[in-house]
């Protein structure tokens, strides 16, 4: 269970991705893309915050399933918040309440 | 085979290199450096929840209010913005060679790496400020100063308040973790820590990434919001 030492190697080739997902998602906001401005610099954000948490972070390599466990009850909390907030705030106009 | 173990530890698999580290609470080294970092973890997703709140707050704001947002956006500077979040990831990278470097027992590669990521954390901090003099000469900071001659003004002052809010926060991590990574550069220098035992530089460098990934995702939340002229 001793600790993985990651190759150098594999640190320069994340750094790599994570250079160019950043040149890519800046040259994509300068293309009009309507409505998928958003959801395309969001899902390379999300690219780019995986590889960090994955490999410079070590998660990959975590043989510990309590540290999984916290991180997954992080993530879902998380979407708990985002999604069960936006239940309330994208229906608010479905019934014509005064006030909304 | 270890003088430290008189105190009735029981492990008699106890990694010789640096025993002093290791706490009466522990058996080994090894337990004691996963407990180090699942607690790491656990602060970290308490810090994850506490940029959540201010990250639904942006969502609901932006989803109420699309055309104020994506106005004050272009106020924004964008290669600002960009720069800084290559400089945040080079950083991230020479603490993940800083780590790499005290796993194989190189001192001066460690102290070095940690001073380059220091100084690109200092960077990061320059152009920070940099643009918040921008903001404040041009008046777009949320206030009775406040001018905006976009669409919906109000609105675009509730995108500001946002932006000044989520990376001040962040930039608030940043003066932490060179602190952290300031103190721990310092403790490398006076030769504390091994492959045996470096959990310190570890968890420093995990708090490094995390912040590193709040900005990844401040950058398209803040700069990037709808079609943009170049420069």
């Amino acid at each position: 269970m001793a600790e993985t030492i990651v190759r150098k190697r594999t640190y320069l080739v994340v750094w790599a991705g994570l250079m160019v997902l950043t040149s890519v998602t800046a040259l994509v906001s300068c293309i009009n893309l309507g409505q998928w401005n958003a959801p395309v610099a969001l899902a390379i954000a999300c690219t780019k915050a995986l590889l960090v948490a994955l490999f410079f972070m070590h998660l990959r390599y975590e043989s510990s399933k309590i540290v999984w466990v916290w991180v997954l009850a992080g993530v879902f909390w998380l979407s708990v918040l985002f999604f069960l907030s936006m239940t309330d705030f994208l229906t608010r106009q479905f019934l014509n309440v005064p006030g909304k | 085979m270890s003088a430290q173990s008189s105190h009735g530890n029981p492990a008699s698999g106890l990694a010789a290199a640096a025993p002093a580290a290791l706490q009466h609470q522990f058996a080994d080294l090894e337990q004691q450096r996963e407990s180090a970092t699942l607690g790491m973890w656990v602060f970290l997703i308490t810090e994850v929840m506490f940029f959540g709140g201010m990250f639904t707050a942006y969502l609901i704001y932006r989803v109420m209010y699309p055309a104020a947002f994506q106005g004050a956006s272009q106020h924004m500077l964008f290669w600002a913005g960009t720069v800084n979040t290559a400089v945040l990831i080079c950083s991230s990278l020479f603490v993940a060679l800083a780590v790499h470097a005290v796993q194989e027992d190189h001192r001066r590669l460690l102290v070095f790496f940690l001073l380059l990521a220091l100084l690109l954390g200092l960077a990061f901090l320059v152009i920070k400020g940099y643009e918040y003099h921008d903001h404040w000469v041009n008046h777009k900071v949320p206030g009775a100063s406040f001018q905006f001659d976009g669409p919906d003004p109000l609105h675009a002052e509730v995108f500001f308040a946002l932006y000044f809010l989520m990376t001040g926060f962040h930039a608030l991590h940043m003066v932490i973790g060179v602190g952290l990574v300031s103190t721990i550069a310092f403790l490398a220098w006076r030769g504390r820590f091994s492959p045996a035992y470096h959990t310190p530089v570890d968890n420093a460098g995990l708090y490094w990434h995390f912040v590193d990934i709040i900005w990844i995702f401040l950058y398209p939340l803040l700069y990037l919001i709808g079609h943009r002229r170049l420069w």
